[in-house]
């Protein structure tokens, strides 16, 4: 059973006088901070802020496909509430969910620095974001915009009448908020670290941001001129995507996914990251295969890049590209891989406890692999014509997506929630809503898979009525799904105040971040660490416990 | 855990202070570590551009392949003058600058608010030129989307008389004015950005901010402006000089 909960020092545990919570007080000293930590949490309020905005979205959508017609909304709404569901999760909490907030929390922590780099950068990436977060609730109250999230051409420039260059414009500022936090993460890791700690010190979540930092720096720019260029052909009317001016819509597609499948690995990547420090803690072992695990985050980023026409198998691109195309995707699936049996091998003869964090990694495991595999079955050829554009893609993503990355965030939240705010959530309702999201998830995307088989296409409002006992499941299951992400929200708010005292290292972890006091000083460590151990050395842990023990007692 | 004292001692004493100079941040341990955040910062920032740029030179390349003809066509139609002109300009702004941040360096305030004020004329000059440039393109109904008519480009001009179009391809000389306004466009908003930079650069080493051995803002900026610069030394010979020799 799990012993690690009551540890030495938590029953004596105190909240310290002087933390990065209490330095300052009021509105402007949280507005004007300059402190990653404090930017970590006024991303954490606002991300979750959208996540319940598109979350709301998702429910009107699985409420209108509980019957085969079109009955709670009409077609025209459905499409905006695809579509505004779609845009707020990928660019409002999706790409920025890991990164800004436990990543921005963690990272300097982690490679023993007091701040980012670039700390006033930092909160301009805030402020970018939540002006583009503006930008985008006012396009959804004047109207809404209903070109799904991938503004297709030339349907987005010619045909629809909604809120395309608004929209346009509010993902293009969340673009540079994104940029933004890759380039500190990447100066910070590479300029910042602490004595003695070297490249293959660092922790696998430092290694995976690193990785999904490079594909922010690389990627979104692209998706910011393609915005441009469809702002202007929508405004002046300028003719690059235009096919009756001699541009070309596949032009567009080619721009937009270059950008947007690494953002899916932009999304999946600090994922990853929290579950190596989360199943390394709670197996009290060293990752498997450290150097492996951290190339792979990196191999990912760089093949990441090579895959995206996998996205328009089906638009007209030449056999011989599809080809190569399929093949790539087929080799991104490698150091997916590798992750998932370097994991696996983690928890091979390692002393497991089941706490919450190690819950919602082990549902991160199983369904980050259903969604990778059936990621592979999408990258083959004839698979592709017969699944694409589907309920299975809807279901493939998903299970990526919200069964990799949303668990991953998740499992973070809970990991460094002792960290951030000092005091535990509440162990037993928080296991109960990590089985609850993980029932709840099943139950709402694997009837969709089958949907998708029998060739129900995704985005319509009505559907023949012989689809509706899987959409009746899967409506069911969202339902289950919403209460496991509202008890959360509840529980966490309420350990703010009556959550018992964390102490500083609850889970008896190894990282930089565990042997400071928690929450942490403003300042991070008190004096500059000096690093003499690997990451994972749990043996290290021990002696250092015991040397203190000695000392006190 | 002493962090508790540590942590109380800190709050009362506040920030430990070192001998330092006033303009290093608390977070970086020296300033040659903080100078090379900033200059590694900077470096990032212009692969970004590179990239986003990047978007515009793809599509450059695909529609220059299919439309050769009206891309020829639309090449002549420019001033080679005005980008000539504007290229020397550049060029040499791009040396001013790089005396500004030596001035910095060698800490002579005079130096460089002079070399400053010389690269700010110079980056007007350019974007006068530019502006006369568009007018004229704007006059000869050659902006899409606006006012856009091919007529002019379907027939030869005095200087190039093979230039015959097809009216299909004739019309595709819009693709490229596209693309020729798009780039030059972007271009001409980075050189605004970094005029107004640099004024605001100029009005802090006024008070002598940057001549104390804090130059890493005067160097990053010299950074971006060189960066504008190799910008439009590959537009020139894209958009100017298609096929001119013919």
């Amino acid at each position: 059973m799990s012993t690690i909960v009551s540890l030495p020092d938590q029953s004596t545990a105190t909240l310290p006088k002087v933390s990065y919570l209490n330095k300052e007080y009021g509105l402007k000293s949280w507005l004007l901070t300059g402190d990653h930590k404090r930017i970590a949490v006024l991303y954490m309020i606002s991300i979750t802020l959208f996540f319940f905005i598109g979350g709301a979205m998702a429910a009107l959508i699985r409420l209108e496909l509980l019957t085969p017609t079109t009955d709670l909304l009409a077609a025209d709404t459905y499409n905006k509430v695809f579509t505004a569901h779609g845009l707020i999760m990928v660019f409002f909490f999706l790409v920025p969910s890991v990164p800004a907030t436990i990543g921005n929390f963690c990272i300097p922590i982690m490679v023993g620095a007091k701040d980012l780099a670039f700390p006033k950068i930092n909160l301009l990436s805030w402020y970018l974001y939540i002006a583009a977060g503006i930008m985008m609730i006012c396009v959804l109250v004047f109207g809404g915009v209903d070109t799904g999230w991938t503004f297709t051409t030339p349907l987005s420039t010619h045909y629809l009448n909604t809120n395309v260059v608004s929209a346009g414009l509010a993902v293009f500022l969340a673009g540079f908020s994104s940029i933004f936090t890759g380039l500190n993460f990447i100066v910070t890791i590479h300029r910042m670290r602490a004595p003695g700690m070297t490249w293959f010190r660092l922790p696998l979540f430092v290694w995976s941001h690193y990785a999904a930092s490079i594909l922010m720096v690389l990627g979104t720019p692209v998706l910011a001129i393609t915005l441009v260029l469809v702002v202007l052909e929508r405004t002046i009317g300028i003719g690059v995507f235009d096919p009756s001016k001699g541009g070309d819509p596949l032009l567009f597609q080619h721009l937009f996914w270059f950008y947007s499948h690494p953002a899916v690995y932009i999304m999946i990547l600090p994922g990853m990251g929290v579950i190596s420090e989360v199943i390394s803690t709670f197996s009290r072992k060293r990752v498997f295969g450290y150097t492996a695990v951290a190339f792979s985050s990196v191999a990912i980023a760089v093949f990441g890049f090579f895959v995206w026409a996998h996205h328009m198998f089906i638009m007209g691109i030449s056999n011989y590209s599809a080809l190569v195309f399929s093949l790539l995707t087929m080799l991104v699936a490698v150091p997916s891989a590798i992750k998932i049996f370097n994991w696996s091998a983690t928890l091979y003869k390692g002393s497991i406890t089941f706490e919450t964090p190690m819950l919602y990694a082990f549902g991160f495991l199983g369904l980050f692999t259903i969604g990778g595999l059936t990621g592979v079955f999408l990258g083959s050829l004839g698979m592709d014509i017969h699944l694409t554009e589907t309920y299975f893609i809807v279901a493939h993503f998903h299970f990526v997506m919200v069964g990799g990355m949303l668990m991953a965030y998740l499992s973070g939240v809970h990991f460094w929630w002792p960290k951030i705010t000092g005091r535990m959530y509440p162990e037993g309702v928080s296991k109960l809503a990590a089985v609850i999201t993980f029932v709840g998830f099943i139950l709402t995307f694997f009837p969709q898979f089958i949907l998708g088989y029998l060739g129900m296409p995704r985005r319509y409002a009505a559907y023949p009525p012989e689809f509706q006992v899987l959409n009746v499941f899967s409506s069911a299951g969202a339902t289950v799904l919403g209460v496991g992400y509202l008890l959360p929200l509840l529980y966490l708010t309420w350990s703010l105040k009556y959550g018992k005292i964390a102490g500083s290292n609850p889970w008896q972890a190894t990282g930089l971040e565990w042997q400071i006091q928690s929450p942490p000083l403003t300042e991070n460590f008190a004096e500059t660490p000096i690093v003499t151990h690997e990451a994972y050395d749990y043996e290290w842990l021990a002696n250092k416990t015991r040397n203190e023990v000695q000392t006190v007692g | 855990m002493d962090s508790h004292t540590l942590a109380a001692q800190t709050g009362e004493i506040g920030h430990v202070e070192h001998e330092h100079p006033p303009f290093l941040r608390h977070h970086f341990e020296n300033v040659a570590q903080q100078r090379e955040a900033a200059t590694f910062g900077m470096w990032l920032f212009l692969l970004t551009e590179i990239m986003f740029f990047g978007g515009l030179f793809c599509a450059y390349l695909i529609f220059r392949n299919w439309y050769y003809p009206a891309f020829v066509a639309g090449s002549h139609s420019l001033h080679i003058w005005a980008g000539t002109l504007n290229t020397t300009l550049l060029i040499v702004s791009s040396f001013t600058m790089a005396m500004a941040v030596h001035a910095a360096e060698v800490r002579h305030r005079k130096p460089l608010l002079a070399w400053m004020i010389a690269t700010i004329i110079l980056g007007c000059g350019f974007l006068c030129v530019k502006a006369y440039e568009w007018h004229d393109e704007w006059v000869e109904h050659h902006v899409p989307g606006l006012n856009f008519n091919p007529a002019t480009l379907e027939h030869g001009t005095k200087a190039y008389p093979d230039d015959n179009l097809a009216p299909d391809m004739a019309q595709k000389t819009s693709i490229y004015f596209s693309l020729y306004f798009a780039m030059t466009g972007m271009h001409a908003l980075h050189m605004i950005i970094g005029v107004s930079l640099l004024t605001f650069l100029l009005i802090r080493a006024w008070g002598g901010a940057y001549t104390s051995g804090h130059i890493a803002p005067v160097e990053n900026f010299g950074l971006y402006w060189h960066f504008v610069d190799i910008v439009w030394i590959f537009l020139f010979p894209l958009l100017y000089l298609i096929s001119r020799h013919q």
